[in-house]
């Protein structure tokens, strides 16, 4: 009984907090739109500008951060050893709960670690990413998207080992872990505790304002124009439904109605499956067309026509839409990667390295193939974005501009659960765990909702990308710190596995 | 000889003259008792992060409760005979976990009741008692 007061006193208490927003946005109109952007701009953007200080390669500017995210994952590729090709039988073996002692069965599995935040990374990146590299840099694009997502397994694999390994766990049994613990721990235990602080607050701080705009205002902005456009309604009232997203999003968050959550977690995947089952339909029906697709991308990767900046333009467009779609180096995964309650954290890394895999190179390319199968690319006249994945699907299915919209606004919402989660988690970091500094934090998140979803904010948006990127500067410097640490386990760990102290139990 | 009987419980009364008839087949045989209540869960959904952070608590919480429920109270009433009887809980699919169980104690039978299942549900999932007889390697005795 106390429970359900508590829940409806703080739905009542978040209404009361989203209402004179919504209005507010609503009478002001554009205005707020100006005073928030002006104020963005001038406070926040020498910071998105550091963040994204790009140089110009053969007349394409192409964003550090970018590189330092590819490089990242391509010496960790070398230094792991290829872990994301030899690895990947053990990983399906950890899955199938070929090494899950029955006796801990009812705690959560490899299996549900990886789709929970496999949950937080598809999404927007997946359809509208693909096609944004391929409208700027052509079919090649994917060819450097589907290999910067095969590095990026070796940076999931390393930091979701590290965050298992250093998670806290509270004496009630939940557990807390990710960069901002493996980074002040893990560099504690080798002797530069400062720097490992300075590094984890950091983190923290950065991951508090991504969750506030690349994993809350954009997800509800992007799926307030896929609706609008679609269906053609809330068109002019964008408030009211960032209104009604927030109370969902609440009801979940802080209402703990976990079975709104529950239901979107088993559609999300029903929606993937009927993408990438879609997909897979378009192609076999143009089979003979696939060869000659693949062509097409090589040739593209390797000597484009027509595309500014050569080889280096096509590669810079793919590897940046990678970055954007699997966050690999970013850290969020590790987050949620860190509940999964194992003795061996290597285990979660095997585990956590197919998730670039599914997102990137799965679900990419196969987006990536139908783009250009379908000839959608060749006529996308101004088309980018969602827009061109829509128009390449619906040339063979015309009703799927609607399944889009459903799977984007889905996409958006299981996007934003994690990564209030996300934010939580490094919001309890810096402020401790206490009931009082969550609901604030939450309530806080569901503001950002209808902000996000009533207002076209372009300055925000950019503030919120940065801050994403801004998140890896810490993650990537702390990975090249442990990455010995990393590898030390994992040679003890294959010793292990071989000689058969790691039982096999199926 | 079936040292060992295994009966599935569920907290039913189907479950109950289970397991006075597992007591009946123990005393005949010689054999010991455990009794095991499985939990319905599978490695195979999806959760949310915040679902995950707490499911060690929730595990645990859901074992003292089946305990405090279901095994205890049939352990206490059981207590008067002449038996060897253990308990376990187990999270997971019921007949897989059944298997399980009665395979790590070496059990000869295994007993279970029909599992109050009617209907829709059983022509939706199968019933658990007939999945428990398809994947069996152990005797199986229902007990209407």
């Amino acid at each position: 009984m106390k429970k359900k007061s508590t829940v409806v006193s703080s739905l009542g208490l978040l209404l009361f907090l989203l209402m004179p927003i919504s209005a507010f946005a609503q009478e002001a109109g554009s205005g707020i739109d100006q005073v928030v952007n002006k104020v963005f701009g001038t406070v926040l953007g020498p910071f998105v500008s550091f963040i994204f200080y790009s140089v110009t390669i053969n007349g394409v500017s192409f964003p550090l951060i970018v590189g330092w995210l590819v490089i990242c994952a391509v010496v960790l590729t070398f230094y792991m050893g290829f872990i994301q090709f030899t690895g990947v039988k053990h990983s399906i073996d950890l899955l199938r709960g070929v090494y899950s002692n029955p006796e801990d069965s009812g705690e959560v599995s490899h299996f549900q670690a990886l789709a929970t935040a496999l949950s937080g990374t598809v999404g927007l990146g997946n359809i509208a990413g693909v096609a944004v590299a391929v409208s700027l840099g052509g079919p090649g694009a994917t060819f450097w998207m589907i290999v910067a997502g095969l590095c990026g397994m070796a940076a999931k694999f390393t930091e979701c080992t590290l965050g298992v390994k250093y998670r806290e766990e509270f004496p009630d049994g939940h557990v807390s872990g990710g960069p901002m613990y493996y980074l002040s721990k893990g560099l504690a235990e080798q002797g530069k505790p400062r720097l490992g602080r300075v590094l984890a607050v950091l983190f923290a701080i950065m991951c508090i304002f991504g969750s506030f705009g690349g994993g809350n205002m954009f997800q509800g902005n992007q799926a307030h124009q896929m609706i609008a456009n679609t269906f053609g309604i809330f068109t002019e009232t964008g408030w009211l439904f960032g209104l009604i997203l927030a109370v969902i999003v609440g009801s979940v968050i802080i209402g703990g109605i976990q079975s709104i959550a529950k239901v979107t977690e088993k559609i999300v995947p029903l929606m993937a499956g009927l993408y990438v089952g879609t997909a897979l339909i378009i192609l076999l029906a143009n089979f003979s067309n696939i060869p000659t697709a693949i062509v097409v991308i090589l040739k593209g990767a390797f000597s484009p026509e027509a595309i500014g900046g050569g080889v280096v333009g096509v590669l810079i467009q793919g590897l940046k839409r990678a970055a954007f779609s699997n966050e690999a180096g970013v850290g969020s995964a590790a987050i949620a990667h860190s509940a999964v309650r194992t003795s061996e954290p290597l285990t979660e890394g095997y585990v956590a390295l197919l998730e670039p895999f599914i997102d990137t190179v799965v679900i990419c390319t196969m987006t990536a193939l139908v783009i250009v199968i379908t000839g959608a690319y060749a006529n996308a006249e101004g088309l980018g974005g969602v827009a061109l994945t829509a128009s390449a699907f619906q040339s063979v299915f015309p009703w799927f501009g609607v399944v889009l919209a459903i799977a984007v606004l889905l996409f958006a919402f299981s996007t934003m659960i994690s990564w209030s989660y996300y934010g939580l988690k490094c919001w309890t970091y810096l402020f401790g765990e206490s009931k009082g500094s969550e609901l604030s934090f939450k309530l806080i998140f569901c503001v950002f909702v209808v902000i996000g979803c009533s207002a076209s904010l372009g300055p925000v948006i950019d503030f919120s990308d940065a801050a994403i990127f801004a998140m890896s500067i810490a993650n990537v410097l702390g990975l090249y710190l442990m990455m010995g640490s990393v590898k030390a386990d994992l040679k003890d760990y294959q010793s292990r596995i071989a000689s058969g102290e790691i039982k096999r139990y199926k | 000889m079936t040292d060992t009987i295994l009966v599935g419980i569920d907290g039913s009364q189907d479950s109950r003259r289970a397991v006075e008839y597992g007591i009946a087949q123990a005393k005949l045989n010689n054999a010991q008792l455990v009794l095991a209540y499985v939990i319905e869960w599978s490695p195979y959904s999806f959760n949310t992060p915040e679902e995950n952070e707490q499911r060690h608590k929730r595990r645990e919480e859901e074992i003292q409760t089946a305990h405090k429920r279901v095994l205890n109270p049939l352990l206490e009433s059981c207590a008067s005979e002449e038996l060897k009887i253990t308990g376990t809980v187990r999270h997971g699919q019921v007949a897989d976990a059944l298997i399980q169980i009665g395979r790590e104690h070496g059990a000869g039978l295994i007993v279970v009741g029909r599992i109050g299942q009617k209907g829709v549900t059983s022509l939706i999932f199968g019933s658990v008692v007939s999945k428990l007889i398809q994947l069996t390697h152990i005797p199986v005795t229902v007990v209407p």
